[in-house]
């Protein structure tokens, strides 16, 4: 098999814009590997609206989005495998994939990038008691089924989560004539879009139970019902269960980065994201492999997901031109302060970014934040302060970080993302 | 006169919103922390509008449906009559992103458009799990 500078792992949102970055930096050595037969990964079954706002400043749907990505890719002639199987990633950057054209195969590329995505938190790392009948689906799994396969799995349906997947299913259920009964979220506060609960959910009149979960499922061979209940410190409350009869549970209980591949090759991986420790540069613990979007930490917008590959495709890019700089910087360690849950990149080196540029650092919050401020110290010293009037754990946080600031900070040893009373 | 409350949903601030109506007319509208919160609720509630996205069914087609959305916002209470008019269209391979899926529909003077290209499907390519 002919080897390529740059091997992608994955034909979506991240890899699309990845590829088209590393191209637009010199490199054309480019393969993207795609186990689904065609690119644009999940965006081609969120059908509904509210994409690329941020990028194009137009209201585009999932394929839509992915469309424009694709083309650019086509342009460009990059390479692609689609319905290939990557089925190990070694230290040594060797890729085996598997697909029915090529066979059983291996790549050695200088540089890896891997875009994998994520996958829906399913029942079973979810601890509800009752049978496994029938008719329970993750959202995403469902939102498949309707959108692409044109089947719809259930007439009458209670969503677990409120996660956006799953307020835009109930939405989508309800147009296609099903039954939303409720949606049921576990936390006091939904993780989903406000945008989301009103036009998915008060729109068309479902109740949205804060504080309250599936504590049983009834039916052998069908979902016949589920039994919800309200929570309090985390437990069901004894006495405020409630039965609903209906024939399909679906799931939207959070994502988790899809990192069994990064595992397998050692890599380090952060325990606040499931994803790949990296630095600045989105460059995971082994040299040369890099990661972004959802693989290396769950977001909430595709627009970040296009931003933080393209900066991956620029990094890879450089590596493959100049080799690595790796273990010729200090990397400083960056510590989660008050009610800071993860940063990505965990790890900087101001040494190794060009002075005029700014470090882009993403971080999740916690809890609900009210009139807080996001404050930066390179040691002691402050580097970075903004006020927020809002900040909640659904929405994802950014801060630019300018590096002359930084570099004029020799002595820290560490830097701290915090937040502090106003 | 009665009393709306909405979720206002510029910004994850999510302010609760109080209006004041007169008949139709908004009288005031309070517990907005921005005046896109005000300008959210007299829209909301004088003329509500949503973009409608759904699929319809392809014959021949790589993939069994396709992805549509109106061209622009409908009003909120013809997104039904909207699903409604979509539910028997069945369009024929190939579909090509843009193209017009179904004309005014509903009555809306909105034009429904495909999202997504779907070729037609040459045999053996076809991958069903």
């Amino acid at each position: 098999m002919k080897d390529y500078d740059l091997v992608i792992i994955g034909g979506g949102p991240a890899g699309l814009a990845a590829a088209i970055a590393a191209f637009e930096n010199g490199i054309r050595d480019i393969l993207i590997l795609e186990r689904d037969n065609e690119l644009g990964g999940i965006l081609n079954q969120c059908i509904h609206s509210g994409f690329g706002l941020h990028t194009f400043h137009e209201e585009l749907t999932g394929p839509e989005y992915a469309g424009k990505f694709i083309r650019q890719v086509q342009e460009r002639g990059i390479a692609c495998k689609l319905n290939t199987m990557v089925l190990n990633l070694d230290s040594d950057k060797h890729i085996t994939a598997v697909n029915r054209k090529d066979g059983l195969f291996t790549l050695h590329p200088k540089a890896v990038i891997l875009a994998m995505g994520c996958r829906e938190r399913p029942r079973g790392a979810l601890n509800i008691p009752g049978y496994r009948p029938a008719g329970i689906y993750t959202a995403g799994t469902a939102q498949r089924l309707v959108n692409m396969e044109g089947y719809l799995p259930g007439r009458n349906v209670v969503i677990l989560g409120s996660g956006d997947i799953g307020l835009i299913m109930a939405r989508r259920m309800t147009l296609e004539g099903a039954k939303v009964q409720v949606v049921a979220e576990l936390m006091p506060y939904s993780s989903g879009l406000k945008r989301n609960i009103v036009q998915c959910l008060d729109d068309f009149g479902i109740p949205l139970k804060l504080s309250h979960t599936v504590v049983g499922i009834q039916g052998k061979y069908r979902v016949e019902g589920i039994t919800l209940a309200g929570v309090e410190n985390g437990r069901p409350v004894p006495g405020t269960e409630e039965h609903y009869a209906c024939d399909t549970l679906l799931i939207s209980c959070g994502l988790i980065p899809e990192n069994e591949l990064s595992r397998g090759a050692g890599i380090e991986l952060n325990p606040a994201t499931n994803g790949p420790a990296v630095n600045e540069s989105l460059e995971t613990s082994i040299p040369g492999v890099f990661a972004a979007g959802n693989v290396l930490h769950v977001h909430d917008l595709v627009d970040f997901v296009s931003e933080e590959a393209a900066a991956a495709g620029h990094h890879a890019a450089a590596f493959i031109r100049c080799g690595g700089n790796e273990g010729k910087e200090r990397a400083l360690q960056v510590h989660c302060g008050n009610g800071v849950r993860y940063t990505v990149p965990e790890f900087i080196r101001p040494h190794a970014v060009d002075p005029d540029e700014k470090i882009t650092l993403r971080f999740r919050v916690s809890n609900v934040y009210r009139n807080m401020r996001v404050a930066v110290y390179a040691g002691g010293a402050p580097v970075y302060r903004r006020k927020r009037p809002v900040m909640t754990p659904g929405e994802m946080e950014t801060v630019h970080l300018d590096v002359c600031t930084l570099l004029q900070h020799p002595e820290a040893n560490h830097i701290t993302v915090t937040l502090e009373e106003v | 006169m009665a009393a709306k409350i909405l979720t206002c949903i510029g910004c994850p601030l999510g302010c609760s919103l109080t209006v004041e109506m007169d008949g139709k007319h908004v009288r005031s509208v309070t517990g907005n922390t921005c005046p896109n919160g005000e300008a959210y609720a007299r829209k909301e509630l004088t003329n509500p509008t949503r973009i409608v996205t759904t699929t319809v069914r392809v014959c021949g087609g790589k993939l069994p449906a396709v992805s549509v959305k109106t061209a622009s916002d409908v009003s909120k209470s013809k997104i039904f009559d909207c699903i409604r008019a979509l539910e028997p269209v069945e369009i024929p391979a190939p579909v090509v992103m843009g193209q017009v899926i179904l004309s005014n529909v509903a009555d809306t003077g909105v034009d429904v458009l495909a999202t997504k290209s779907v070729p037609q499907e040459s045999g053996a390519e076809k991958t069903r799990f």
